[in-house]
Parts: structure tokens; sequence; C-alpha cells
């Protein structure tokens, strides 16, 4: 359909949410921003092929997500870095106890195979049904349930048992922190 | 937090029971969703207000939209 004044402004209103499924993916903000940049400029290039009345936040989603996927295949070695660079991202946190559990969480969701870390997102942050989670990686319902459970056992056993004992380096970041505001 | 969290730890045998304990699904539903609205309710930053503008503008700049997802954008990057 044609570029009209409202598909504009539900486009605009997808980018917060893109940004957040970009960050979560990318793990570094400024890559993030790039990639929603693309993923933009890329539905507005092809916007005569999106349907009226689909769903257009999955119909981007599934270009951003697309995007990465490629781009992830020449930028292994950068992904590897993202839990380093998720600090940076999230200069703007405001209460550091949140933040620091925002790391913890992060780094965790990062030791996370990519199929299941986006299944995980779209559905558990995104709000996607199973459904559309599906149409946007491009496999079975099936499929994304069963990346989806494993994701979670997997951040499960991260984050609750092993985590467990990097209770007094957590401390010790809390007061180093806690020292320069 | 940090209460929650040493409960979670002591109550938390995922491997051994077959399912995972709610409290733990819980806790991992709302800290994902902690961290994904934390960007959500950044908003629209004023670079993508802009691109969306410029792109809408009237179409006597029609070679804007050409740029659209061709493999000059990633020109510069790597």
């Amino acid at each position: 359909m044609p570029l009209t004044e409202s598909l504009r402004d539900d486009i605009l209103a997808s980018v917060p949410s893109l940004r957040a499924f970009a960050i979560s993916l990318s793990g570094n903000g400024d890559r993030a921003d790039d990639l929603v940049q693309e993923t933009l400029l890329r539905a507005l290039a092809n916007i005569d092929s999106f349907q009226p009345g689909s769903n257009l936040p999955a119909w981007l989603f599934t270009i951003l997500r697309n995007l990465f996927r490629s781009d992830y295949r020449k930028r292994r070695r950068e992904v590897e870095d993202a839990e380093g660079n998720y600090a940076k991202t999230l200069k703007t946190q405001p209460a550091q106890g949140a933040h620091l559990e925002f790391e913890e969480f992060r780094a965790a969701l990062a030791k996370l195979p990519q199929d299941q870390r986006e299944a995980l997102i779209l559905v558990g942050a995104s709000g996607f049904s199973y459904e559309d989670a599906a149409t946007i990686c491009g496999c079975a319902v099936g499929t994304i349930k069963s990346r989806v459970n494993r994701a979670r056992s997997k951040l499960a056993a991260l984050l609750y048992v092993e985590g467990a004992e990097d209770f007094g380096p957590d401390e010790t970041v809390r007061a180093v922190i806690g020292t320069n505001g | 937090m940090k209460d929650l969290k040493s409960q979670a730890s002591k109550s938390a045998t995922p491997g051994k029971q077959g399912g995972l304990n709610a409290e733990i699904q819980s806790r991992i539903g709302h800290q994902l969703r902690a961290m994904y609205d934390d960007v959500v309710r950044q908003g629209v930053p004023e670079r993508f207000a802009d691109l969306i503008r410029k792109l809408d503008a009237p179409a006597d700049t029609p070679q804007v939209r050409d740029d659209g997802g061709s493999n000059d954008r990633n020109d510069g990057r790597s």
C-alpha cells in the first residue's frame, strides 16, 4: 500500500519496540540503532508490498530480524563482545540496583543460542503470539514453543542456580558504582 | 530484589523437576519485560523521527527513497 500518513505514524509508533528488539538481539546500542535505521529504510522502500490490514509490527520485526541474521554472519566476533558493550547501552539507567540486575540478566541472555534468544524475546517481551513469532522467524509454531521453553530453562539455570555464587562480586560492584554517584 | 533472588536460588532445581518452578518463570518474564520496556520507554529518538519525516516529504525529492535497503548503506561500516 502507499505510504499514507497513518501508516507512517504506525511505523513511527513501532520504533521503540523495534529498538528494544534490536538491542536484545545485538546487545549493542549503536549497532541496534543502525539496524533499526536499515529496517525503516527497507520497510519504506518496500512499503508497496505491505498488505493493508496485516500485522505491521510483525512485518517490521521480520525485516529487522532478517537484517540482523544476515549481518550476524558477517559480524560474529562483534556479537561475542555484546556483553561488554551493553553497559554503555544502558547508560541512562536511573536506578543502580535495577541496572545491575539488568546487566546480570542481559549477560545470561547473551549466553543463549540465537534461535532461543529471539524466540524468548518475541514471545516474552515483545508480546507476539507464538504464531506471529513463528512467522517472524520463518519456522513452525511448535519450534517456537520449544525454543522458548529451552530458553527459559537455560536462563533459570544461569541466573538462579549458578548465579547464586556471584553474590560477593555483585556487592563489590554495587559499592564501586555507589561511590561514583 | 536480592531477597527474591536468594529465595529463588534455594527453590530452583530445574533439571530435577519436569518443568520450571512457577516463581522462577514469572521472575524471568518480569526481568525480560523490564529490560525490554526500559528501551521502549526511551521513545522515538530524533534520528528516526527525522528519517521518517524526510522520507515522507512531498514527491520532489524522489531520489531519497532510492537509498532504501541498498547495499550502499553498508559502505563506511566494515
